[in-house]
């Protein structure tokens, strides 16, 4: 090596290159593109119209507040299903940890929009799951999950479940089991060790999990257009459908940097909040 | 599904038989079955509804048990090119961001270098951002730009959200490396290529199947980014999406049922390959 300054930077040239092409220059793209004016027929000009922002949250507060609201529901349901069976994997799951782990995994195999269809079949209204309840006069004949607001959370919470696990798992799994020990030495009962001792050493891993969970639910379409028929619209349809069917592309894009800006102002008060000030070290190792 | 794995318990159960003074109910243990039993739910709908002779166009109700669909799973022309689509459009992504990826990670992981710092917050919003995001900047591009989209464009897109995790795996493992085998290997005369080649790239290998997995994994899977920048061009969620309004035939459980099974044989692999390594 002749110049073994310039190694790293050949290094990273090639995927700089494509990342700066095609993510960090789209970005700018996108932001120029909202504050356009003009329609697919005649083109569309730079007039650096800031109406559309207004436009855009004006017209689509509801579907934004909901996104929110069913992405932190998610969330929650994902620690509260995900917490314990980290905790039980992590310090009771001996010899089998790997294989429960990739129990865990093992559903993800199959594709998420395969996934999420097979529950709208499950659970549609006289289906495999409704249908017998029914039958033996279980259920009201007019009940239905399909095209509920809990049918899409629990979507949403079951495609996203092992971005909370796996963060969570790890964090437990590296943990000092003397700690624990010591915290009873020092006559703390199970509860104590638990609130004082374990939850503080896993609470990255939470941090880590509630971004990997709450960022991706809360821009999803998906489940909301699999399970959630058309009363439980969230932002990211109404994202697709400005830009793929109605083709309403300065709308479109400023509602994307509207749910981004939000994103954005979440992570950094939750990490201002909670004091993690390596978020990107959890996240990214 | 889960019944098969319940064989796994088997070493704890015969701890559980020795006398103890007092049994505990492992609540943990239930809950973490009831919770795996929920994820398994509607796989294994799909495995079962694989097997069911459907009377109209919706396989949603249990009308009796055939193979024909196995025997026909490729009846589909445009199914069967949708699927086409995503092995190679995977295949693609996995050998660029491979490669991309793992230079980019043995930089990060061996070099100090000006621009790190901005290198790593650019893999974590790449991989932070919302799908949704990441589509609808590209597609603002490619329309700015007058660039038609179909299948070159959904390369494009996969490559780039599939580069940081590439990346991040194979600094993981570089990080981890001894330097002191490639001093050895420098010693006993190697050139810097020579060196790599012999020592380093066997070293980062499982780091960069590993990355090359998971780009292949990502790539096929992906609806949401592949939504927005294939115009044209069908992959197999994009396919089944489209099914959903028409009916979705029972190929498509068979074609489901045959990727998980393939997972599930990769993955047992890895695991006995790995209990041997140990």
């Amino acid at each position: 090596m002749r110049n073994r300054k310039l190694t790293p930077y050949v290094l990273v040239l090639p995927a700089w290159t494509w990342l700066a092409l095609f993510f960090v220059i789209p970005i700018g793209g996108m932001l120029s593109l909202s504050l356009t004016t003009g329609n697919v027929i005649t083109g569309f000009q730079q007039t650096f119209e800031v109406g559309n922002y207004v436009n855009a949250i004006g017209t689509y507060w509801e579907q934004i507040l909901r996104s929110l609201f069913y992405g932190g529901c998610a969330t929650l349901v994902c620690i509260a299903l995900g917490y314990p069976m980290a905790y039980w994997i992590a310090f009771k799951g001996g010899a089998y940890k790997t294989t429960y782990l990739l129990l865990l995994l093992l559903p993800f195999f199959v594709s998420f929009v395969l996934r999420t269809i097979s529950w709208r079949f499950f659970l549609s209204d006289n289906g495999v799951a409704l249908g017998p309840l029914k039958d033996l006069g279980l259920l009201p004949e007019g009940f239905a999950v399909l095209n509920t607001a809990p049918a899409v959370i629990l979507g949403l919470a079951y495609n996203f479940l092992p971005f909370m696990v796996l963060p969570i798992y790890a964090v437990l799994e590296r943990m000092d089991p003397h700690l624990v020990e010591a915290s009873h030495d020092l006559y703390a009962n199970r509860f104590r060790a638990f609130f004082h001792v374990i939850l503080p050493v896993s609470l990255p891993g939470v941090f880590a999990g509630v971004l990997m969970t709450f960022i991706p639910t809360s821009a999803d379409y998906v489940n909301a257009a699999v399970l959630g028929g058309t009363d439980n619209t969230m932002i990211g349809n109404v994202i697709r459908t400005q830009y793929l069917v109605n083709n309403n592309y300065p709308i479109a894009a400023s509602i994307t940097f509207v749910l981004m800006g939000l994103l954005l102002i979440g992570i950094f008060s939750y990490a201002r909040a909670l004091g993690t000030e390596r978020v990107m070290e959890v996240h990214t190792s | 599904m889960s019944a098969t794995f319940e064989t796994t318990d088997r070493p704890v159960e015969r701890k559980r038989s020795t006398p103890r003074i007092r049994r505990r109910t492992d609540w943990g243990r239930w809950y973490t079955w009831a919770v795996l039993a929920w994820l398994f739910a509607p796989i294994a709908f799909m495995i079962v509804f694989s097997f069911n002779d459907p009377a109209g166009r919706h396989n949603i109700t249990w009308q009796g048990f055939t193979l024909r669909w196995y025997a026909d799973a490729f009846a589909y022309r445009d199914l069967n090119e949708a699927m086409y689509n995503s092995v190679t459009i995977a295949l693609l992504t996995m050998f660029v961001a491979g490669a991309l990826g793992t230079l980019l990670g043995l930089a990060l992981g061996r070099y100090d270098f000006r621009g790190k710092q901005l290198t790593n917050l650019v893999m974590f919003a790449a991989i932070s951002a919302p799908e949704v995001v990441l589509g609808a900047a590209l597609l603002s591009t490619f329309l700015m730009m007058n660039v038609t989209t179909g299948y070159w464009t959904t390369v494009i897109a996969h490559v780039m959200f599939c580069v940081s995790f590439v990346a991040i795996t194979v600094r993981a493992r570089v990080i981890t490396l001894d330097p002191s085998l490639e001093e050895a290997a420098r010693d006993l005369g190697a050139g810097s290529w020579t060196t790599f080649r012999l020592v380093t790239f066997p070293m980062l290998f499982p780091a960069i199947m590993a990355g090359g997995l998971l780009a292949f994994a990502l790539s096929i899977d992906d609806y949401i980014i592949t939504s927005f920048v294939s115009g044209d061009v069908t992959t197999f969620p994009l396919w089944i999406w489209g099914a959903t309004r028409v009916g979705i035939p029972p190929q498509v459980n068979v074609m489901g049922t045959l990727l998980f099974a393939v997972g599930l044989v990769m993955a047992v692999v890895n695991i006995v390959a790995a209990r041997r390594r140990a």
